[in-house]
Parts: structure tokens; sequence; C-alpha cells
């Protein structure tokens, strides 16, 4: 997948980058590179849920990298995304386990409802729909993670409407 | 009711907090590995129990121990492996999030055995909230003194660090795990040298399974011979199985290994039977990785033998007739389900998942899947069933890491066990294609004589 570029400066806190600081010093002296991981992780949730190659640049920046570390890193995990998502980003199981017991259903009921395709985003900016593999929730299916939690047993289109008007309400109260 | 070692405590309320988890026996075993055991009798009471690897390989623990290099006088790690991510397993997820000092106390013990200063717990990334779990519960263990300088007077030091991983299943194979910690791609390494040897930043390392450290503290407060006499034969001790699939309870079990697997699919204790009265068409029994079984051949062994929970048992026959005991990740198929399908998307998830490093493994899944993706949509030839053996028999063993062998093994076992649903996917293309989420009626009339 190619990289965005956006043409915009990252300008992280004096606390995030307090929090990188405190990351990296976990490690073993001359180790620093092992925070890799983690540090994507957080600019990634300071910026908007996405790497642009920007954020990547700045992360190399400041653990001293080189910007290709940082590349060939954040293209391999399927957790860091490499263009704009929405403000929530519906991760749907679609593995056996999942895809036997109406996972397969959970994937096309939000398309219809949404009217998305997956790895589309709505036209608001407020949901993206992405497809992914074993979560681990498997005895708790149909289910997908929505930032830092799993949402299980999706197996109605009530339980389904209810979890987006939820989110919905939270997208507008933010705004 | 079978023995329970790690759920023991489960059940009780406000386990998960440091003062309830203490009261109920917790960090005994540190105390005891620091003031009455020398490392090496920790590793000895380890070997005697026979517990084995519990991430999937089954590799006696005790014996991994004893592998670490502790002559070079390099520092020594502890790595756990939290990064589930075989499909069909969430057990490890379960005792973190329920049950997360038994895992802090088993880090602890094991560090004092290897004599390392230092452990890291490789949690996967999307586990994001028992990640914080398990640093509250690491605080609340530094607070308590179990953890940091100098414990329990002893002059024993040790720290831990979670740290996440970002979506990636090879990450959970030990030595991609080790790159992955470091900070680079998650490529598996060439071994030899083994992690024992040179592991992480090239120094020994142990890389352990949840479940296998969390067993660690019950083993020293109790001797290696108490945990040798639980379960049957070299299957010592318990083993959580998650449970999923077309079940009444879905879940998390402590078993006693040597359980019959009907009374595990079948009793109200566990799996409660199959859903909807339905019937049991096949089983996976250790995670997506191990041999698919009819349900016939799950139940009883070639020799008529019935089948138990264990890694023996469930091993019997090799591929011809058996599976593996594996993660414990249990799948289970109702007579609805459609085996092309489920192998389709097994074979997509692989093919997802390889890292690309070995030319059979990133060309060979690709392939299968879109094979796979062919007879399932109705545009298969019946020359493609021999086409995907012929490659799952040239991925399998001809990679660096085991990825390949588990991407093969499933396609194989379901064309042993069900070549005659594969055959139904070609003369049938039309319906197939109509084919919507489960089998379709007609087919399952086709299929019921091999439904038990």
């Amino acid at each position: 997948m190619l990289a965005v570029k956006t043409n915009k400066p990252i300008i992280l806190t004096e606390e995030i980058q307090n929090k990188i600081r405190e990351v990296i010093e976990q490690y073993p002296e001359g180790k620093s590179k092992s925070a890799l991981l983690p540090v994507l992780h957080i600019v990634q949730d300071e910026n908007a849920g996405w790497l642009s190659v920007e954020a990547m640049d700045k992360v190399a920046e400041l653990m001293k990298l080189r910007p290709i570390e940082v590349y060939e890193v954040a293209t391999f995990y399927s957790m860091y995304n490499l263009k704009p998502v929405g403000r929530f980003l519906l991760e749907v199981c679609h593995t056996g386990p999942c895809a036997i017991r109406k996972g397969e259903w959970l994937i096309d009921y939000l398309k219809k409802k949404l009217r998305i395709n997956v790895g589309e985003t709505t036209a608001d900016g407020l949901f993206t729909l992405k497809t992914v593999e074993c979560l681990g929730a498997c005895g708790y299916a149909p289910m997908m993670q929505v930032g830092e939690y799993y949402y299980e047993f999706l197996e109605t289109p009530e339980k389904v409407d209810k979890l987006l008007d939820d989110f919905r309400m939270k997208g507008f109260n933010k705004n | 009711m079978g023995k329970k070692i790690l759920l023991e405590h489960i059940n009780k309320p406000g386990i998960k907090s440091y003062e309830i988890y203490r009261q109920n026996g917790g960090y005994n075993s540190v105390e005891k590995a620091l003031k009455e055991l020398k490392p090496a009798d920790i590793v000895e009471e380890v070997k005697k129990s026979g517990l084995r690897g519990r991430g999937g390989a089954g590799f006696p623990a005790g014996m991994k121990w004893s592998f670490i290099d502790k002559k070079s006088g390099n520092p020594r790690y502890l790595v756990c492996n939290a990064d589930e991510s075989e499909p069909g397993t969430f057990k490890d997820r379960y005792l973190m999030e329920f049950i997360p000092h038994l895992l802090i106390e088993g880090m602890i013990t094991s560090c004092i055995a290897l004599e390392s200063n230092l452990g890291f717990i490789y949690i996967r990334g999307e586990y994001k909230w028992i990640k914080k779990i398990l640093e509250q519960a690491i605080a609340e263990a530094r607070a308590a003194g179990w953890l940091g300088h100098n414990i329990l007077g002893t002059g024993y030091s040790l720290d831990l660090i979670v740290h996440p991983g970002a979506g990636a299943y090879i990450c959970g194979e030990e030595t991609a795990l080790l790159e992955s910690l470091e900070g680079k791609r998650g490529n598996p390494r060439m071994k030899p040298p083994f992690p024992a040897v040179k592991g992480l930043y090239g120094n020994p390392t142990v890389v352990n399974n949840v479940e296998t450290i969390a067993s660690v503290p019950w083993i020293i407060n109790n001797g290696g011979d108490a945990y040798s006499k639980i379960g049957i034969g070299r299957s010592t001790g318990t083993k959580l199985i998650s449970a999923c699939g077309n079940i009444n309870k879905p879940g998390v079990y402590e078993i006693e290994l040597g359980l019959p697997v009907d009374e595990f699919l079948n009793s109200e204790e566990y799996c409660g039977g199959i859903k909807d009265g339905k019937m049991l068409k096949a089983v996976v029994a250790g995670g997506s990785s191990v041999p698919i079984l009819p349900a016939e051949l799950f139940y009883k062994t070639k020799k008529g033998e019935p089948r138990l929970m264990s890694y023996e048992s469930l091993s019997d026959g090799g591929f011809e007739s058996g599976t593996m005991l594996g993660s414990g990740g249990f799948i289970v198929y109702d007579e609805d389900q459609c085996i092309v399908r489920n192998t389709w998307n097994f074979s997509r998830f692989y093919h997802h998942e390889s890292c690309g490093q070995c030319s059979p493994c990133r060309e060979g899944t690709g392939w299968m899947e879109k094979v796979l993706h062919n007879l399932e949509n109705g545009h298969g030839k019946m020359s493609d069933i021999d086409l995907l053996w012929d490659i799952q028999k040239k991925i399998d063993g001809n990679t660096i890491c085991p990825l390949g062998d588990a991407a093969a093994w499933p396609v194989a076992s379901a064309i042993r066990h069900f070549r005659e649903e594969f055959e139904w996917h070609v003369e049938h293309a039309q319906e197939a294609q109509k084919r919507n989420y489960g089998l379709l009626k007609s087919t399952k009339e086709y299929f019921s004589a091999l439904v038990v």
C-alpha cells in the first residue's frame, strides 16, 4: 500500500512527547528501536487514527531512526492505517469461527446499512468499514473492534443498529 | 467437576485486584522460589511436572528452560507470548483479562528460574484494554514489593515490560515475535541458533505462552510430582480450551487432560452440545492450523477407541486419521457448514498473514486461496482438487517457520476427509454460485451420510 503525503507537519503536544519518551526509556540501553511499535500506536492515535508520511517521518525523527526503518514496519502490520479513516473504524472479523456464526451476515448488513463497501468511509466521515482476520473473540461471534474495545454477539439487526446509533451520538457530541 | 488449576479462583469476586489475589495465596510461589529454592530446583520441578508448551507445539517447558545459555554471562530474557491469534483461540485473553496477577506471578517465578532480570509480555495489539489491565497489575505488584530492586530483600531485581504488537499473526512464531520486539518486521529467523542461545538482542531468551507461564505458580507451590499426577500419560495437568463454532455454550473451559471428547462437546458442564439440535459435521480441535476431522473420526480413533482431549489421543493415527491438540482452539461445525467455504476462508487468512519471506508460502498461500475461491463460487475444475493437493504438499515443510505447514494442513485434511464435497462444487457449479452463507438444502441431503 502506498503511503499518503499531506504536506502538513505533525505537531505533538508536550504531554504526548513525554509519553513517547517514557515508552522509549523502558527498553534496555541502546535498544530504543524496540519502542517503534508502541510509538507508532501513540502517534496514530494522535493523528486521527492513521499514519501519513509526515507522521512516520516524525516518528523517525523522535526515535533517531532512518525513515525507511519506520516505513517498512508501518507497512507490515495491519493495525497501522496508511490512509485516512473515519471517526469510528469498524473492524469486523471475517475469519472462519466468526464466519460460521453470522460473521458474513454482519459484514453484509453493515455494508447495506452504511451504504459503503469494505475499505470505504461514509460521506459524513463517521464510519470506515474494514474486515480483519481473527481478533481472538471466536466464542463471542459475530464481533467487531471499534477503537479500544470489542463489541461481541452482534447477531441481530437491532443490536447492530443500537451500536451504530450510540457511535453517532458520540460523534455529534464531540463536534 | 475436573481439577481446576488456572481457573481455581476465577469466580471469586475481585480476583482481578492484587489484594484479593494475594488473600487467595497469590505470590506464594515467588516467596518460595526466592527463599527456599535455587533456580535449578525450579527448573527441575517444572521438568518433573511434565508441563508442555500451551501455545500449540506442546514442547516440554522444563526442557526448553534448561536449554537457556547461562554460561555466556549475557543478560537473559523471558518473553511471554501473548500474541494469541490462531483462529479459534481466545484462552490467553480470558486469563489475562480476568486473573491478570496469575500471569504476573508466573512471570516473576519463571524469571527467577531463568535468572533473568527483565521480562517482556508481548501482547497482540488489538487487546488494548488488556494491556492496560496487565500494566495495572504490574504496578500493583511493584507497589507490593514483588517487582523492582531487591525483591523481598534477597538482592534479586526484576522488571516487566508489556509490549504491544500491531496485528500480525506471524508474530506468534517465537523468532518473528523477537524481531517484532526489536522494532522490526515480523520475519521469522532461521533456526539454529535457537532463542535459548541467541534470542532477543542476540542474548539467551526463553519464549513461553501465557498459559504455560500461568501454570508455573501451582507447580512451584505444590510440586512437579503433584502436577504430573493430573492428566493422562505424557499429557499432564490441565489445559484451557476455547470452544467456539456451532455449540450451545461457547467459552473458555479448563479441562483435565484426558477428558473424553464426547463429554467435552456434549455435556452441560462444557460445550453443551451442538446448537439448535443440529448434527455434528466436523471439528477443528486445536486452532485453524490443525487438520479438520469429520465427526466419526473425531469421536473415535481409526482403531475404534474413544478419543480423549490429550496430546496423544487427538494425534492418534497421524494426519491420516488424527489431528492435534494445538493451542486448544476448538471449532465445531454443524451439518449446515460448507467445508469448501471454510477451507477457502482459512486459506485467505494464511495468505493475508504470510510474511512473504519464503516463496513456497508467499506464492502458495495466495494460489490456494484463488483456487479455493473458484471452487467455492462454482468456477472450479475437477483438476483443481489435485492441484490444491500438489500446492499444499510443496509448501509443507519447505519454509523457515511453521506458518507454511499451518496453511497446508487445513487444505490437505479437508481434501482427505471431504473430497466429495469439493467434487460436488465442480459438478454443481450453478448451485454452488447461488449458495449463500451456509450449505444448500440439496447439498445437505447429499452429505447427510457424512454427518454423525
